[in-house]
């Protein structure tokens, strides 16, 4: 029982720890105003927090938040970043109170909520009574692989995980609806340079202005 | 050309690329027997080509990988997904029913592992490629970032 105690503890400490990081790197995110400082904090959170899943023993989840969060959606955030200019504009002074407020309320309506939560990997708790055991019970007879998740995903929710691809190929589309493929504005910015005689000495002024005026 | 000072950076990432493209294989082909899949292996393919992106120069990128194929990609990857659907509705099954592909008893997975690897191929293609969509169409707006950019 001691071990066991133990062993809680330091998991506790190592959560309380990841949290306090998690913690602070979202305040410094509210109260910066370069882009890109931003833009690397954001990613640094996807980060910790996929560790911090990976403590809580959501390994699928940790690997995709580590993919998503922290590779392609801070690349993709450059790249929007670059389209714009590199600083946020400074808040009027009275501006944050409504947002300070709603956050406030809900942070206290979470905790009050967070009371009725079981514990941590509690085996009684409806999560782990029900559908989730029955997938765990059935999973091996049904589909004989031996990763419920990816029997979850792939063969219980097949219609579910469909739905997902479509809804990322969609996203792919829209933006290229929105923005273009690439391929014509990439030539144009090429072109645009070439003509350039000096590239290192004429090309920042010029083009940094042409830019500004797209 | 200013490529002199990323050079390590450069030299570095031409030997990460390979492993980085072969752990998203390992990603997808070992999804059935620990964490990852499609998803993830879709993203991490995307994450080598922005890789090579970044430290060769996005058209370079677009050469190695062209826009025109990524979108195509993307769209296959949604319709060989579709497909397995329609493939198990053509045994007599239910739309998506691994077990109908070969016309299995319920003891026997060979249905249901082969229709897993085939839906998990559809998502590798349709991530990746909707990424590298994503990808290009932000990134083609400035053909190399600057210096002064950073």
């Amino acid at each position: 029982m001691t071990g066991v105690l133990e062993g809680d503890i330091g998991i506790a400490l190592v959560n309380i720890l990841l949290l306090t990081v998690l913690f602070v790197v979202a305040i410094a995110i509210a109260r910066l105003r370069n882009l890109f400082a931003i833009v690397m904090l954001s990613g640094i959170y996807s980060l910790v927090s996929a560790t911090w899943y990976v403590v809580v023993d959501a390994v699928d989840v940790a690997f995709t938040e580590a993919a998503v969060g922290a590779g392609m959606s801070t690349v993709v955030l450059l790249g929007a970043m670059l389209l714009t200019s590199r600083t946020a504009k400074p808040d009027k002074k009275f501006a944050r109170l409504g947002p300070l407020l709603v956050v406030i309320a809900t942070g206290v309506m979470l905790i009050y909520a967070s009371v009725d939560l079981p514990a941590l990997g509690d085996p009684n708790s409806p999560v782990n009574q029900g559908v989730g055991l029955t997938y765990m019970q059935i999973n091996w007879a049904d589909t004989g692989i031996p990763n419920v998740v990816t029997s979850v995903l792939g063969s219980y929710r097949g219609f579910d995980t469909l739905g997902e691809t479509t809804v990322v190929f969609l996203a792919g589309l829209a933006v290229a609806l929105l923005l273009g493929f690439g391929e014509r504005s990439l030539a144009e910015s090429i072109r645009r340079e070439g003509n350039l005689p000096d590239r290192n000495a004429a090309s920042g002024a010029e083009a940094g202005k042409e830019e500004d005026a797209s | 050309m200013n490529s002199d000072h990323h050079v390590i950076l450069r030299v570095v990432s031409k030997m990460l690329l390979p492993i980085i493209v072969m752990f998203a294989f390992y990603t997808q082909f070992h999804g059935d027997f620990g964490p990852g899949g499609g998803f993830q292996a879709g993203i991490i393919i995307a994450v080598g080509v922005i890789l090579y992106a970044l430290i060769a120069g996005v058209p370079a990128a677009m050469r190695a990988v062209p826009p025109a194929f990524t979108r195509s990609l993307a769209a296959i990857g949604v319709m060989v997904y579709a497909g397995v659907g329609y493939w198990a509705m053509l045994k007599g099954g239910n739309y998506l029913e691994y077990q109908a592909l070969f016309n299995e008893p319920p003891g026997e997975h060979h249905g249901q592992h082969i229709g897993i690897m085939v839906i998990e191929l559809g998502v590798l293609f349709g991530v990746s490629g909707a990424m590298l969509t994503i990808f290009y169409a932000f990134a083609g707006r400035v053909a190399e970032i600057r210096d002064k950019d950073w």
